[in-house]
């Protein structure tokens, strides 16, 4: 009976062998970093860290293809290094300890690889299935580019100040223009004759064109009144 | 009655004018990048030597003739001699030139600035390529930020030949940059005089705050010491001098006519002496202090590089030899690498057209200058700062005043002598005249914005204003101390400021300055003979790098007709008020 026992495990032994080595048909290489993602936080990668691997990986097949019945017993890792880096293979019990074809593992896996990392606290680049290629998001777009609202509003914003700027410039003008007519209407006239000092006209200094001197003018109440 | 020359409200203004004008772009992209060529702290020492003898009394004559004679630019040279009315005019045509030019910077400053309110900022990272499997492969050729410049901004076509369509984007950052500059010249000094405050303030405020945030970088001491370490033997490189002469020479910006235009709106007893050394000192410092900062960015983005390479060669070796985590580190690199190659040997050489030698000096080595730094380099250092977005709309804020302080400039040197003419000035109103000019330059600034713009750019860049703006300081020197006559020119400085120029200022006129002048004509002259072909930088995307290439005929005769077109205004002016004279002359004694 014992014989027989050992005979069993060792052939099953040799098949796992057999199935399960570096760069075997359906098996992957898994690498983590689990220092890099966790630094003082890490964890120890030890046997039950391992069967929660295996427990992720059959969880996976199963909700892959709801006919799977994929035990933990299933999952085979062998070539654990100290990297922490090593092969599995998932074993198909009804068809005789077969290997299961990588596309199917790869789908599997793909579909549920959130769930896994988030098992195991790791990310994308910190758990890594090499020959599983991952989609990347994309980056999210808004439907405006943002650089045109900005522009959009620096464009207003400028746009209003020129437009500012040209209107009270014609409108100075014009006042300008009027002031000029008057004063050659009155210098044809010969009424008024036009002191400039500095370029500026005289009458513009003191637009009430009096002859009282307004400094003076106010000193009258400083006088006391007889 | 008069109409009175509009004026600036207060010295200060004019001050400011000027240091928005030379202060630009140049003391920030040029300057370090001459300074790490040329023997780091010891190009300091032909920088200020060149500074005292052609910088300083160079400037001190432009705003002197400006201010005497009260016009700008044609109208000055024209009541120093009538022979010399082409000066004016070469000045005019080659600050068209660099109008025509520059505000594409400005352009691309705006651009940058509007992308820089996004999370993540968009040259952090390559895009997907169009099934999202990995990342696009022009990009993971290069660098994101080399993408993000050469291929979303530029979208650069491979050769000068090949010149594509304006890039509609670009082409609106343009018409942007335009209406500001608009904006901002609307009412001559009116409206200048107070948008200098700003444009010369700012980028100081900026420049501290990077200062501050510099030195605090991680590795920004390597910068710093690979800068400031002089190596005196580049003293004696004549290629240093001739450098630090020819910074000094464009970082002022004389003779474009700007420095007339600028100081023709002075009040005659303004003390231009001591605002010509102010405005020099104050042009120099900054070159100083923007390289102080670039190099702490550099060392800042070179430790980052240094480090990244040393991370992805300990994960190359623990990855291929399974090693554990933590078990090569950078002190350790090269000995495990050693022991890695004694006892698998024939893994290790599978492995080593990977493996790359990190070196912080090879990172360091890297001297860029240009756009390339501006655009590249300092994106580059702030995607990996904290918050980088704010630090990307200050720095392209900096980068926009700087621009757009010497585009005011150089407008004002095209504006001034046409506002000037009675011809013009009577029939149109000034802010007619300006929206002309702008919209010109506008639309002749298109070209700079097709898929070949940037290759047009460099031509102008490098060849518009080069050998002519010598040839027109030269003469500007010459006629003010001989023909014009020193002594005249020193009875007006006393009429005007109350003090004659002492004897430095007359030596370096007379003598020194023209000197050095011909000397650095002569010098790229035979450059320009001896190299022979002119080759230029074109973008390849397949290998995601800058390939060397000829000029196409048609370019090297675009070249051509830049020098031509503004050196030959001088010569053919004298010749045009030669006949003028003579006819007139002439027609008198017919009519007598």
């Amino acid at each position: 009976m014992l014989r027989v026992l050992l005979l069993i495990l060792s052939v099953v032994a040799v098949g796992h062998a057999e199935l399960c080595k570096p760069d075997a048909q359906n098996a992957f290489k898994v690498r983590l970093s689990i220092k890099t993602a966790l630094g003082d936080n890490a964890y120890a990668w030890d046997a039950n860290e391992e069967y929660l691997f295996k427990a992720m990986v059959a969880f996976a097949m199963r909700r892959y293809s709801s006919k799977s019945a994929t035990q933990i017993s299933n999952v085979l890792l062998c070539n654990v290094t100290d990297r922490v880096s090593f092969w599995f293979v998932v074993t198909d019990s009804s068809k005789n300890m077969t290997a299961v074809p990588g596309s199917e593992v790869e789908a599997a896996i793909r579909m549920n690889r959130n769930r896994i990392n988030s098992a195991f606290l790791l990310s994308e680049k910190t758990l890594q299935f090499l020959r599983i290629t991952s989609t990347l998001s994309p980056p999210v777009e808004p439907s405006t580019p943002v650089w045109l609202i900005v522009f959009g509003v620096v464009l207003c914003l400028i746009v209003a100040g020129i437009i500012f700027l040209i209107v009270a410039g014609i409108q100075q003008r014009k006042k300008k223009n009027k002031e000029s007519t008057e004063r050659e209407n009155l210098e044809e006239k010969g009424e008024v004759t036009v002191t400039v000092e500095n370029g500026i006209p005289c009458e513009a200094l003191d637009l009430k064109a009096g002859h009282v001197n307004g400094v003076f003018a106010a000193d009258d109440e400083r006088f006391t009144s007889l | 009655m008069e109409k009175s020359r509009p004026l600036w409200d207060n010295p200060l203004q004019f001050v400011f004018a000027c240091i928005s004008y030379a202060v630009g772009l140049g003391n920030v992209w040029r300057f370090p990048y001459l300074c790490q060529m040329y023997g780091g702290g010891g190009f300091l020492i032909p920088y200020f030597i060149m500074l005292i003898i052609e910088g300083m009394p160079l400037l001190y004559l432009e705003l002197a003739v400006g201010q005497r004679m009260r016009q700008g630019s044609i109208g000055a040279w024209k009541i120093i001699s009538p022979y010399l009315c082409g000066v004016g005019i070469a000045s005019i045509v080659v600050s068209f030139f660099l109008s025509m030019y520059y505000n594409v910077i400005n352009a691309w400053a705006f651009w940058y600035l509007f992308h820089s309110f996004q999370d993540p900022l968009p040259w952090a990272t390559c895009p997907l390529n169009s099934n999202h499997t990995g990342y696009e492969e022009e990009c993971e050729k290069t660098s994101s930020t080399q993408y993000f410049w050469y291929r979303q901004t530029l979208n650069i076509s491979p050769s000068l030949e090949a010149s594509g369509s304006v890039q509609w984007e670009q082409a609106l950052c343009l018409t942007l940059a335009w209406l500001v500059v608009y904006l901002c010249i609307l009412r001559g000094t009116e409206s200048t005089g107070k948008v200098v405050y700003v444009t010369a303030s700012l980028p100081y405020c900026v420049l501290i705050v990077y200062l501050i945030r510099g030195l605090t970088l991680h590795g920004a001491v390597n910068g710093l010491v690979y800068m400031f370490t002089p190596k005196l033997e580049q003293l004696s490189n004549p290629k240093a001098w001739i450098s630090a002469a020819t910074q000094i020479f464009f970082s002022l910006g004389l003779g474009f006519g700007s420095l007339i235009a600028f100081a023709s709106y002075n009040k005659p007893s303004n003390n231009c002496e001591r605002h010509a050394i102010i405005v020099s000192l104050i042009n120099s410092t900054t070159s100083v202090f923007a390289s102080i900062v670039t190099f702490s960015i550099y060392g800042f983005k070179a430790t980052f590089n240094y480090e990244s390479c040393i991370n992805k060669m300990i994960l190359l070796l623990m990855n291929t030899f399974d090693l554990e985590e933590g078990s090569v580190t950078a002190d350790n690199l090269s000995e495990m690498k050693g022991y890695l190659m004694a006892t698998h040997p024939q893994e290790y050489a599978q492995l080593s057209p990977q493996l790359r030698n990190c070196s912080l000096e090879a990172e360091l080595d890297t001297a860029v200058q240009g756009t390339g730094l501006a655009f590249i380099v300092y994106s580059e250092a702030i995607k990996n700062m904290e918050v980088p977005q704010l630090y990307s709309v200050l720095y392209f804020f900096m980068l926009l005043m700087l621009g757009i302080g010497s585009m005011l400039g150089n407008t004002a040197a095209i504006l001034t002598p046409l506002t000037d003419s009675r011809a013009v000035a009577a029939r149109f109103p000034k802010e007619v005249i300006s929206g002309v000019v702008c919209l010109i330059n506008c639309v002749i600034g298109l070209i700079f914005t097709m898929e070949a713009g940037n290759y047009w750019f460099d031509i102008f860049n490098d060849y518009a204003a080069t050998l002519s703006l010598l040839l027109i300081v030269l003469v500007e020197a010459i006629a003010v101390c001989y023909i014009y006559g020193i002594r005249r020119f020193e009875k007006d400085l006393h009429t005007m400021i109350g003090r004659k120029p002492n004897w430095y200022w007359k030596i370096m006129w007379a003598f020194a300055s023209p000197l050095l002048i011909i000397s650095l004509f002569i010098f790229y002259l035979t450059d320009y003979i001896l190299t022979g072909k002119l080759q230029y930088q074109a973008w390849d995307a397949t290998q995601g790098q800058l390939v060397t290439m000829d000029y196409p005929g048609y370019a090297l005769a675009v070249i051509g007709l830049l020098v031509v077109a503004s050196t030959m205004c001088i010569p053919l002016g004298a010749l045009l008020t030669f006949v003028r004279k003579r006819l007139k002359r002439e027609s008198v004694s017919t009519t007598a």
